[in-house]
């Protein structure tokens, strides 16, 4: 199949937003964060597996402010995306479709995602502190 | 007659790689969700993030077939994922050096992950 082909979607500029195109779009963003992040725990791998010196070097970058942030975004994009994946999953199976289900279920998710991000950062903090 | 009929083309089936990547995304999807959870506890439960709790935590055959699986699992979903997205934003003659290039990333980004877990799981270097 020539996918190039196809004409390019979605045409951001025509809509206005509205609250679940916001999560829709979120959703793939926060996928392409988790990608990067994947392939960061790789980088993590490799390093561990090339010895102590190798993983001493990642985790001085890793302990760094910016890499900090990083983490905790891809903490935050890793609920985000498991919680709204779930979404997806019951629209696969038929439920939830209309307005008011949908719009319902957009909510839950965010108060989920909210409530796990800060139980899990709060953890996390523990490492973040420990960090020099 | 058959004016009543539904007429015009027959419904066509569906393109049997756009059914099967349909169906893995879900699949990686339904793997990852309880991996995804072990992984971020088991990150977040460590008694450190140092070298020595690290490798300790990937040395247990169990542990380290659990990582191997999340890695794998998570790079498949992200394969998959990001074809979908340059399929939507990347057009013309573009398009097929960029999936290229993305497959081939995610392929060495599974060597790599599959390589260090075995050498962790054999006690490290």
């Amino acid at each position: 199949m020539s996918s190039h082909d196809r004409p390019l979607s979605p045409h951001l500029q025509v809509h206005r937003l509205v609250f679940t195109m916001l999560l829709s779009g979120l959703h793939r963003i926060s996928g392409l964060a988790l990608s990067a992040a994947s392939l960061l725990l790789v980088a993590w791998l490799v390093a561990a597996a090339c010895g102590p010196d190798a993983y001493a070097t990642a985790m001085r970058w890793l302990s760094g402010l910016p890499a900090r942030l990083v983490l905790a975004a891809a903490l935050g994009a890793f609920w985000y995306h498991l919680f709204n994946g779930l979404r997806h999953m019951a629209w696969d199976a038929g439920f939830g479709f209309g307005k008011a289900a949908s719009l319902r279920s957009g909510w839950a998710i965010v108060a989920l995602t909210a409530v796990a991000f800060m139980l899990t950062l709060a953890q996390a903090w523990r490492y973040f502190g420990a960090w020099p | 007659m058959n004016a009543a009929a539904p007429s015009g083309t027959p419904t066509p089936r569906p393109d049997p790689h756009a059914r099967r990547h349909w169906r893995n995304q879900r699949l990686s999807a339904i793997a990852l969700l309880p991996l995804g959870i072990w992984f971020l506890y088991m990150l977040l439960t460590l008694p450190a993030l140092d070298y020595a709790a690290v490798t300790f935590w990937i040395s247990e055959p169990l542990q380290a077939l659990l990582l191997l699986l999340f890695s794998w699992c998570a790079l498949w979903h992200s394969a998959l994922g990001v074809q979908v997205v340059i399929e939507d934003y990347v057009a013309g003659r573009l398009y097929a050096p960029t999936a290229l290039l993305l497959q081939l990333m995610h392929w060495a980004a599974a060597i790599a992950a599959g390589w260090s877990i075995w050498v962790l799981a054999a006690g490290g270097t």
